[in-house]
Order: C-alpha cells, then structure tokens, then sequence
C-alpha cells in the first residue's frame, strides 16, 4: 500500500529569501515576538484571578470610598503568562551568556539560594511577629553577621541597609556621629577621582563636601596628594579597594594610618570585595566601615536592578553608633534591639523593620555553599579570570595600567584612536555578538574606559570565545569596517534607542489615547 | 548693544542697563543634545560666579554661573517645551534669561567676540 | 567546587598565560602583612543538600503565617499571591539580568517597569511615578528631601499617626541636611491639627492614608492648606490594597504619594525586601529621586523604552544629585506588576472590597467582647483593640496557641504607657471565619480569666 503523505525533507532545494526585504505581517521574526503594553491587550474587565464572593457588610470607609476609574489593565492568566514570558525572552541575563560588567560583578545566581529563601519558616513571616516564634530566622540573621564579620575581619555589622548606597549611607552617618560625639564639626570627605558617583552623593547628604584626590599614572591612589589634603577638617576617606580602575591601593594601610593620625576615618567602599574574599580581611587593613553588595560578592540576584542590600561592617570605634535594630543573643535565645536605649550612641533607624532578610538568606546559602575554602577560590578565579581576559588581549586593546590585576580590568579607547569608533559603539557591536556590554566610560580616569570583570563562574572556554570575539571585533576596527560599529546592535531585538527623545519629552507612562 | 563672553561660556548681551544671558555655540556643541534647561526664578538676585542655571544633556549636566550680577527680570519659557533651540540657536532665541545690570564694572572682566574666539580656539 | 567551572589544568594553563606561577603573585600589591596565610575560621564548602537542610532546620523554628490564624499587619500585610508570580520572575532573563541601561537588550526589564509605573501612578491618583524606592519607609525619607528640593522650604512636619518606623527613618535621613523635622505626638493627626501647624517655612506636611492606626481621613482640606502656602502634601499609604477601595491620593490633592507596596506580589518575607512605591505630579518629576523608566523609539522608529531623566542621578549629578540611591526594588516591582495584571482593576477592586468586609466583620465580633474596644471609627483592613489586659502579653499566649494575633503598639512604642493595652488587627482575603473564631474565643478566654 503506497502511503502518498510522504513529504520532501532535504533542505537542498528551498528558496533564499534575503533577510532585508522579510516583513512579517505580524511585525514577528520567528521565535523574536514583539510585544504591546497589558493596557494594548487587556482592559479593566478582564482579570487572573478568582476571588471568594464578599459577603454583605456595612461599609466602614467613612465617606472616603473610591468611586474614579482607575483604569488598571487586567489579563487573564494565560494570557499573563505569555505577556510576561515574551517580555524576559528581549533580556540579556546570565544565565545566557557571559556579562563583563566591571564593577558589578555579575556571577552565577546559584537556585538553592532562591529555594531556601522561600521556605515558609523563612519566608513568610512577618517582621512583627513575637519574637519567641521567630527564632531560627534570628539565628539566621546572627549567623550572617558572623560570617560576614569573620570575612571582613571586623568587629560590628549593621544589617539593615538595603542596598549598597544605602549601606554607605550607614557608614558615613555612624562615622559623623561618631565625629559629632568627639564635638568635632569637620566638613570635608576625600575620595579618589575614579570614585562610584554614589560616595559624592552619599557624603552630601550627611552634609560633608566632597574633595576629590587624583590618581598616579599608574591608576593608584596619589599617596603624597593625599597626605596634602588630610588636615583637622577631614572626617573621612571614601575609598573603594580594590579600586575601579581593578587595581588593589598598595598604600592602603599608610592610607588608614595617615587618615586615622589626623583623627579621621576610613570607610572602605566593598563594591569589589569579590576580588579578596577569603584572602584579605579589610579590618587589617585599617577599615573602620564598608557595606558589603550581597547582590555582587555573595550572588543575591540582580533581578534587572534590585534589590540589593547592603550589611555594614564597623570598627569597634564605630560600633557604638550602628542603626537600630540589631540581633542579640543571650540565654533565652535570640532577640532583636529595636529601639535606641536611653544614652544609646546609636545614630537612629535607617529602614522600618529589619532589612533586607530574603537576600541575606540567600546571601547565607551562597557563603554557607562555598565555605571557608570556596570562598578563597572565588575570589583567586575572579582574578585569575581577569588578568587572563588582560593577558590575552593586551596585544589587541590598550591596557590602561599595566598588570596584574584583581577582578577587573581595564581598557581605554586609545586602540580605537583613528578608527572613528567611539567606545560605545565597540561595545554595542559586542551585543551582535552575543554578549552583553562591558562597563563603559567608567572610571571617569581614562578616556573612553572600557571595563571588564568575567568573575569566577565562567569557564576558560566561555573565555576564550569572549576573547575570540573581542579580537574579532578589534580586527574589525582596525580594518575600518566602521559600519559593523556605527549602527550596532543590528541583530537585538531593538537597534540603538533615542535617548535625547526620551529626556527631552519624558513620556513615563502609557495613558489612554485621545 | 554690545555682546560679552565669559570663560564659563556665557555670552551677555548688553542693552541700556538690563543683558540677555544664554551659553555660547561653542558651549552647546560640546554638551551635545541638550534635553533640559533649569532657569532661574524671575525676582531672584544672584552674584557674580554664583550657579543660576543648569543645562541638561542625556548623560552629563551642566552649572552655568552668573556671568554678571543682578536681578533676573525675565527668563525665556520657551526652553521648557522646546530645549532643542538653545543647540539649534544658542547665541539668540536659545537665551536663558535677562539680568537688571548692578555693576556696570563687571562687564569689563569679561571677553569681546574677538577675545572669545581667540579663548576658544586656545581650547581646542 | 559546584559553582567553579576552572579545573587545575585551566588554572595552570591560565597562569602560564599570565607570566606567573602562582594566583598569590596576582596580589603581589596586597600588603604582606594583609594577605591570609589560612584560610579564615569558618566551616568549609557543604553539598545543596547539607545547605537545603541547614536551612530547613532554621526554618522549623519558625511560625510562618499561612500555617495558623495570622493577623499581623503595621506595614507588612500578608495576602495571597498567585502561584504565575513567583514562577514568572524566577525566569532567569527577569532574575538574573542586570539594571537595563543597555536597553537594546533589556526591553523586557524595561517595558515592565513601564507598565509598573502606569499601574502606581493609576492607583495613587497621580501623574507619574518612579520605577521603585527601596521600601516604603526610606521612600518617605526621600520624599521630605524631595519636598525640600521641589519648595524650597526646608521644615517638614509629620503627622502623630504615621508609621513610628517611618518617621524615625524620615528623622535619620534628614539628620545631618539642614532640614528641620517637625514630629508630633501620637495623638495629633488630624488634618485641621497639621493645618494649624503649616508656616511660611513649611515644606511639605506627611500624612498616611490609612494611618498607622488604621484610621482614614479626606485630606483634601489640609492640600489646599499647603498649596496656598507653596507647600507640599506627602502621603503614604503602607497598604496599597486600600487604593481599591479607598479615594486616591492624588483625588485629595497629594503632591507626593509614597507607599510600601510589598502587599502585591510580595510576601512578608520578614521585613525585605519590599517594593518603595513614589509617584508625584509632571511638573515635579526632575525633582523626582531613583530610577525612572520612559518610552522612545529605536533607529528604525520602533516604539521601546530606556532608563531617562539620569542627570538627577549619583552616576551623573554625584554630590548634586537628588538622591544616593543606585538601585530599584527591580524584582520586586516586576512581581508587583505581575499581581497588579492579573488582577486587573476588577480583581483590585474586589480584593479590596473583601479585606475590607473581613475587616468590619473581625472588627465587629471583636468589639462584642466584654472589655474589649475597637478604637477607629473608620478603617479599611486594619484597626486598632483596647484590651483590659497587657497587648503584648496577650499575643505572646496567642503564639502560643499557634495564632499571630496582632502587633501590640508597645513593639513601637515601648514609652507610651497609654498604648499598653493595645495592639493592632489586620485582616486581609487570607483570613478565615474558622481564623476569626479562634482569634475571638482565645481572646475572650483570656479576657475573662483576668
């Protein structure tokens, strides 16, 4: 019996259709789906999600009930489902690929971490349960502080900073408070040139003006120019080490000597821990406060953005003026200190309730996972990564300042010169490529800085594919293909965006059309 | 009526005793597209070197300082809709404000066109 | 080691590629003092199992809600989120992507954040709003700075009755500017009250809607007070739920809304992280702190959207900028966002609704007790009991019959002898009448025993 379904399978014979002239009707490109606002699809009838029926009752708003349209868009839940899912497929991630961020440090996001963050003993619980009923997340709280403590090799920690920024925050006000105490009204904080933009900010709100100290050429620290400014009006040095140039600051410890001789202190920004985790404690290095990203060092995901947090670890100078609260321990178990005692140094309450616990549980199983040992090891394979990353491609970009490295390394633009490409277009062709930008123009020190950081969880094949392309690209420039940079990305799912549009007629919500 | 230029980039033309501030072309081609003009309030004085505007680019802005002191008698509301005119007309209809004029002194600490021109091509 | 993909044969070859012998000659700028010669004391490295167990382990000596009769609320509010939320930003391209500022690979972050502002600025009644503060409470810290910055004026008073938490973290955040932070006593909230209070130096009043104690008021009254003055309102709302059912901020003539949105999308996760909701009027959003996401088009004039308005960030404006903040609730928002569409403005309305009947009807069974009083005239899923007995004492018996029963006001204001006996209840959709008769009897067990 002849089966006549039979269909032709080889691939000789198919039409070419140029890629150029394929518009589709649905504006789709096979597995790339565009995507229109939930207010484009659903309207305010529809909705995901049944409720029980509400009883009759007596209203008890007193005659403030809402009766406006509010206009939210329901979708049902398949149709939700979707929406979102097309939307997470037009995001790089690492999960994908490789993310060079410098600075950012965008390591492997391990799925226990997540799973034992949202054990219900974990993680529902509220912040204002007794405290007799919430004991092993005390506990967890405390063993965090221990670790985090043990790592940095300080004395004092404050938990509740909910980001990095904020964790600086907490540094700088314990160190006024400190300052304030000692009846010392000093105005000034120094920080390097190639500072985070945060500790500017950050200095300004605890009402310090900001002197910033320059760089040698060889991208440290100006040790002598800093000597020159410290004087009686000096509350503090902001300095991030290793630095963000990807650089350890040799003379950090003549650093906290010089500032702690004129009666300031040195708060340590920890954006770059990552480097010497398990190798270098910053409390012997003479730190007297640095938050802690546990969104970098210990891999709490980024989550396109947040949240963060940010654990401060103090000095015993500093200690006494911690925010509230804190976790005590005694015979009766744990317990939590919510309110300043009279007397209390304690410079006041930086959030309601106590902080960022979903990550720092997260941040725990990340810690806990790696150990004493695995932690050493992440901070040695960042580097090696790194000066890897610079040792192979030295020949092809300009290494700003020679090697080695710690996690980061940084390139500027001066292998471009001539070419007429910009730094960000080097960067937005390696988005074709299939990779994520570096850091671009910061820090703010070179020209066109173009910075690095692979961190440890990527192999030395997905390194040398990451080298691959970036010799690629280098070739590419050198040999005046400018096109494959001046309109890059061709391939993602948008093309370069109008941001002079965007700032210039801010439009910052969809609203219904005329 | 008589056109000054200071080192910060403003430019101050000068009628009677009242000036029209705004930043030279020279200012608005370096900060590239501007996307955001901060004027400062009319009936507020200001000093000599005192910041009295910002200037918005995507990703850097601007303190612009007073080039003269005195009191602003008017500010040009047509940046706030339309910024774009102090990079397509920045020596006219991009002005930012106009200054009652104190000290007449002042202006003599500042350039002519010819001076600004020879500053600026120093620059590059 | 699970998570180090370099093997000793990588590490070697990676070396001898570098010109070293040894990782230890990479941090030859370490001082030799500085670098360990051991390893620090702590355990070494655990398989995921040992991890998962030491952590279940830590988790059983925990009371989580949703296994008892649970009515705890003070900012924190317990409601039922479903099951698409926590599976949809548990997608590696929401959960483990950076902050989108190379927005050609980052729509899906992007255009979510859009919507999330559309749904803040829809609920709070206001223009626009920001893609997320950290929480609620530093977002109301940065709205006295905002308010500071939008005015001119640099004296904020708070109302008695916001969250206690709040205005220490308001009072912490302006502590070292020159601001003056005027705090009033508990008992001083009403709107004619804070409308005696506004000066000519007044920058902003911060009222919260519910308040603290759960009560409501229209403060349309104390907004034209302020505006007439070129003063601002700030209002916090610490459950968003309320804005279902209850008339916007912004219908009252807030200038700035703030809120704790953690009640959708979010779990109580023991205090964080949470999701800071601010949203405010067109013409003050370049006085506006944190992110703020926008719509555009790309080179081919394809509709997207970038992170904008940065000039008033630390990454640009460093020491000038209007707030140190670099990061956003990111994750948290998405799943706000996630809730919100499902809902829809049919479900927000009708979640509202039934907090609001399960609240009147806890409310009612509670003030039939004998000795018990239900304070508020008005609420919207929270109120505050008068007890004859001590409000804490009484929800630690309750724990231990395994019912959260409340926050007694003494966990916030440990001084105020009058609040003693009282203790907050909050009720939202996840609530029982099976919860509500165990939280009745066993109150009225121990009432009576007194």
């Amino acid at each position: 019996m002849l089966n006549k379904q039979g269909r032709q399978t080889d691939i000789v014979n198919l039409t070419e259709l140029p890629q150029d002239s394929f518009a589709t009707h649905s504006g789709n490109r096979g597995l790339e789906q565009d995507e229109l606002l939930i207010y484009e699809i659903g309207d305010t009838e529809r909705t995901g999600v049944d409720l029980e029926e509400v009883e009759n009752f007596e209203n008890r708003l007193g005659g403030i009930t809402r009766e406006d349209k509010i206009g939210l868009a329901g979708l049902s839940e398949p149709e939700t489902m979707r929406h979102y899912t097309r939307l997470s497929r037009m995001n790089y991630a690492i999960d994908m690929g490789l993310y060079p961020l410098g600075s950012c440090t965008m390591k492997h996001n391990p799925r226990i971490n997540e799973k034992v963050a949202r054990l219900p003993g974990l993680a529902d619980i509220h912040p204002l349960q007794p405290m007799s009923t919430v004991q092993g997340a005390l506990e967890a709280m405390d063993k965090l502080a221990h670790w985090l403590k043990t790592l940095t090799g300080m004395p004092a920690i404050a938990m509740s900073p909910k980001a990095g920024a904020h964790g600086e925050l907490c540094g700088l006000m314990a160190i006024r408070a400190a300052l304030d105490k000692r009846g010392e009204n000093r105005s000034i904080v120094l920080a390097p040139e190639s500072a985070h933009g945060t500790n500017p900010a950050t200095a300004t709100l605890c009402g310090y003006k900001v002197k910033s100290i320059p760089a040698t050429e060889n991208g440290h620290v100006d040790l002598e120019a800093l000597k020159e400014a410290l004087g009686p009006d000096v509350a503090a040095i902001m300095l991030t080490n290793p630095n963000t140039c990807g650089l350890f600051e040799r003379d950090v410890i003549e650093i906290a000597d010089a500032v702690h001789d004129i009666g300031g202190y040195f708060y340590c920004d920890g954006a770059n821990f990552n480097a010497i985790v398990g190798k270098v404690r910053p409390g012997d290095l003479g730190v007297d406060a640095m938050h802690i990203n546990l969104h970098k060092t210990f891999s709490t995901p980024h989550g396109g953005g947040g949240p963060g947090a940010g654990p401060v670890v103090l000095s015993e100078a500093l200690a006494p003026f911690a925010p509230v609260p804190y976790v005590v321990h005694s015979k009766q178990g744990f317990a939590l200190v919510e309110h300043m005692e009279d007397g209390s140094d304690s410079f006041g309450r930086m959030t309601a309730f106590h902080g960022q616990m979903g990550m720092n549980i997260r941040a725990l199983a990340f810690m806990m996972s790696h150990g004493s040992d695995g932690l050493a090891r992440v901070a040695e394979d960042s580097v090696l990564n790194a000066n890897y990353v610079m040792a192979s491609l030295q020949d092809d970009m300009t290494v700003s300042y020679p090697g080695p490295c710690m996690h980061e390394c940084l390139f500027d633009d001066r292998f471009l010169n001539g070419s007429g490409i910009a730094t960000l277009d080097f960067a937005k062709a390696m988005i074709d490529e299939g990779y994520h930008p570096m850091t671009m123009y910061f820090p703010l020190v070179v020209h066109g800085a173009m910075l690095i950081e692979p961190t440890e969880s990527e192999s030395k094949q997905s390194l040398d594919q990451f080298i691959g392309s970036l010799r690629h690209l280098v070739a590419e420039a050198k040999a005046g293909n400018t096109e494959l940079f001046s309109g890059a990305p061709y391939l993602a799912p948008l093309r370069r965006l109008d941001e002079t549009l965007a700032a210039r007629k801010p439009v910052l919500r969809w609203t219904k059309p005329e | 009526m008589t056109t000054y230029y200071s080192e910060e980039h403003e430019w101050i033309t000068v009628e009677g005793d009242s000036g029209t501030v705004g930043i030279t072309d020279y200012a608005q081609n370096a900060l590239g597209d501007i996307v955001f003009v901060e004027v400062p309030e009319v009936g507020n004085s200001y000093d000599k070197g005192d910041e009295i505007a910002v200037v918005e680019s995507v990703k850097a802005a601007s303190e612009i300082y007073a080039p003269i002191s005195g009191e602003v008698i008017a500010v040009n509301d047509a940046l706030e809709d339309e910024p774009a005119l102090v990079n397509a007309q920045a020596e006219t209809d991009g002005w930012f404000y106009k200054v009652t004029i104190s000290d007449a002194d002042e202006l003599k600490e500042l350039m002519d066109a010819d001076g600004y021109k020879a500053f600026t091509a120093g620059l590059e | 080691m699970r998570y180090l993909p370099l093997s000793h044969n990588d590490r070697t070859e990676m070396l001898a590629k570098i010109g070293v012998r040894h990782v230890n000659d990479l941090y030859k700028d370490v001082p030799a003092t500085a670098l360990l010669k051991e390893p620090v004391d702590l355990p070494d490295h655990m398989s995921e199992m040992q991890v998962d167990r030491d952590f279940r382990a830590m988790a059983e000596k925990n009371i989580p809600a949703g296994s008892h009769p649970f009515f705890c609320g003070a900012g924190a509010y317990r409601h039922y989120v479903p099951s698409t939320v926590d599976y949809m930003i548990q997608r590696g391209e929401f959960l483990t992507a950076y902050t989108p500022y190379q927005p050609e690979i980052s729509q899906g972050t992007l255009q979510a954040l859009y919507e999330f502002q559309t749904q803040v600025a829809q609920i709070t009644g206001m223009e626009v709003a920001n893609a997320s503060m950290y929480d609620g409470s530093t977002a109301c810290g940065e709205a006295v700075l905002m308010a500071r910055r939008a005015s001119r004026k640099k004296k904020a008073i708070l109302s008695g009755s916001l969250h206690p938490q709040y205005i220490e973290v308001a009072k912490t955040a302006t502590k070292y500017t020159d601001d003056v932070t005027v705090v009033n006593p508990v008992d001083i909230y009403d709107a004619d009250a804070l409308i005696d209070q506004i000066d000519d130096e007044t920058s902003c009043v911060v009222v919260q809607n519910p308040d603290f104690f759960g009560n409501l008021q229209d403060y349309s009254k104390l907004a034209e007070a302020l505006h007439a003055r070129k003063a601002i309102l700030v209002m916090v709302v610490t459950e968003v739920v309320s804005l279902g059912a209850v008339r916007s901020p912004g219908s009252m003539g807030a200038d700035i809304v703030v809120g704790e949105g953690q009640s959708i999308g979010n779990g109580l996760s023991f205090g964080g992280p949470y999701v800071g909701l601010l949203a405010t009027r067109q013409k003050l959003v370049r006085t506006m702190p944190g992110r703020v996401c926008g719509e555009t088009v790309d080179a081919d004039g394809k509709r997207g959207y970038v992170l904008t308005l940065s000039t008033r960030e630390q990454h640009i404006r460093r020491e000038k900028a209007t707030s140190n903040i670099c990061t956003n609730a990111g994750l948290c928002t998405l799943a706000f966002t996630i809730h919100m569409t499902l809902l829809g403005e049919k479900g927000f309305r009708h979640l509202a609704r039934l907090n609001h009947a399960k609240a009147v009807k806890l409310a009612d069974k509670l003030a039939a007790i004998d000795g018990v009083e239900v304070m508020n005239d008005n609420f919207f899923n929270e109120f505050t009991v008068s007890l004859p007995i001590d409000a804490a004492r009484a929800i630690e018996r309750l724990a231990e019959k395994q019912i959260l029963g409340g926050v007694p006001l003494s966990r916030l204001y440990p001084d105020n002898e009058k609040l003693k006996k009282q203790m907050l209840v909050a009720v939202t959709e996840t609530v029982t009448d099976g919860d509500m008769d165990r939280l009745v009897s066993e109150l009225k067990e121990q009432v009576n025993a007194k």
